[in-house]
């Protein structure tokens, strides 16, 4: 009898690679998947902060589809070497700060470390050519194998049929009659083989599970970057930037303020990392400030914080600010008229 | 029988399902992994994690305002 191959399956939490990591399966293949944490994660991040959005049933889908399929899921934390990959990415970014061809080939080579230090034969992704309009396409296809160095050892078993041969073709490994052939943008052929496999329950596709296609982030994620004079970040800068309204007054400062009381619940965790504000007198947000701030701008801040507060039609508004050490003080400010706040303050 | 304790608190899932899995990995068979969270989808996450990987979750409850779930290793199951 010959030996069980195993494969590392990246498995998103989507359709795609839960059918890829399927289709091997049922090539007796030994799949175990990996699923990559770089911080910028949508879905969990947004449930776990707003509170209205703790009303609907959570799941990780990553997670959910290892239990599917019935594989091991090993999750892995890449948020500091996703940095590099960032903040210079090769290939540049899609329509918003999105690195997602220098990020698939990343994650495959960090996939190819994987394989090759537990002793795993290949790669399998749930790529498909056309699928997408920057990693997805068939010039990107050989660019991911050899930038990432796995070569033909990553085998795409949605589209194969459509590319090269690879290793666990060549050796048998896997049947190519067994793969398929699928191109382009529709999801038919997907939801067809979900149907075939009896899989009725999958996550939609909705614009991708990274924050940095979305264009809202993308820009605070700029204006973080210009303000700093650099591209560094931190996880707590990252963070952040999925709460609150932020407004920058000034270069070298900006205002979080809580929406609602998830964010400040979420935001009150940070009170020792950066100064903060909230209002005593009324019913009103919280709010962090990212920068070195004087008293004046500290009032400045306040009279901000109270326009958002139930007491912005008041003559006066009591505030406490605190500084990153606990200290605090209070202030009391007239809030500021709506036409005071400059659009341009507004991220 | 040891029981190690890992902060998880302000950390959003999957993090904490992360450290759980590399406080796990190398652990005998029979030691427990107590996470203590503040996200609430880690009630969710690490048992699931735990159940596809093998391990038993002997605890998940809400205390104080926290999360606690304890995973204990199952030795066959080691990754």
């Amino acid at each position: 009898m010959s030996e069980q191959r195993k494969a590392a399956a990246l498995i998103s939490g989507g359709l795609d690679s839960l059918l890829a990591a399927r289709v091997m399966q049922q090539q007796g293949i030994h799949v175990e998947g990996i699923n990559f944490y770089t911080g910028f994660c949508v879905e969990g991040h947004t449930h776990a902060i707003r509170r209205r959005d703790q009303k609907k049933d959570k799941r990780n889908n990553a997670l959910w589809v290892a239990e599917q399929l019935g594989i091991k899921l090993h999750i892995i934390d890449i948020v500091e070497d996703y940095k590099q990959v960032l903040i210079n990415p090769r290939y540049g970014y899609g329509a918003n700060l999105n690195p997602c061809l220098d990020c698939k080939i990343f994650m495959v080579h960090k996939a190819y470390e994987w394989i090759q230090a537990r002793g795993f034969d290949f790669i399998v992704t749930g790529e498909v050519i056309g699928q997408r309009p920057m990693s997805q396409r068939k010039e990107t296809m050989p660019i991911v194998s050899d930038e990432s160095g796995a070569h033909d050892l990553l085998l795409r078993p949605l589209c194969a049929k459509n590319l090269p041969l690879t290793r666990p073709e060549r050796e048998g490994w896997v049947d190519r009659e067994g793969l398929y052939d699928f191109s382009g943008r529709s999801r038919k052929p997907q939801m067809a083989l979900a149907a075939r496999f009896g899989i009725e329950d999958y996550a939609q596709p909705a614009g991708g599970c990274c924050f940095l296609t979305d264009e809202q982030y993308a820009v605070k994620l700029q204006d973080l970057w210009r303000a700093r004079g650099n591209k560094e970040y931190e996880i707590d800068d990252i963070m952040l930037l999925k709460v609150g309204r932020h407004l920058r007054p000034a270069s070298h400062y900006k205002v979080i303020i809580a929406r609602e009381e998830g964010e400040a619940n979420f935001m009150q965790g940070y009170r020792r990392l950066y100064p903060s504000m909230t209002t005593v007198s009324h019913g009103g947000p919280f709010a962090l400030i990212d920068g070195d701030v004087d008293d004046p701008e500290i009032e400045l801040i306040a009279r901000v914080v109270a326009r958002y507060s139930q007491g912005r039609s008041a003559e006066q508004v009591e505030l406490s600010f605190s500084d990153k050490s606990g200290r605090s003080r209070s202030l009391k400010v007239k809030p500021m008229a709506a036409h005071e706040i400059p659009k341009e303050w507004l991220i | 029988m040891s029981r190690q304790i890992i902060d998880c608190r302000r950390l959003l899932c999957p993090m904490p399902v992360i450290k759980v899995q590399n406080a796990i990995e190398g652990l005998p068979g029979g030691s427990q992994v107590e996470a203590v969270c503040t996200d609430p989808g880690a009630l969710k996450d690490i048992p699931a994690w735990s159940r596809i990987n093998g391990h038993r979750v002997v605890e998940a409850a809400t205390r104080d305002g926290e999360y606690i779930v304890v995973v204990e290793v199952v030795e066959d199951s080691a990754s």
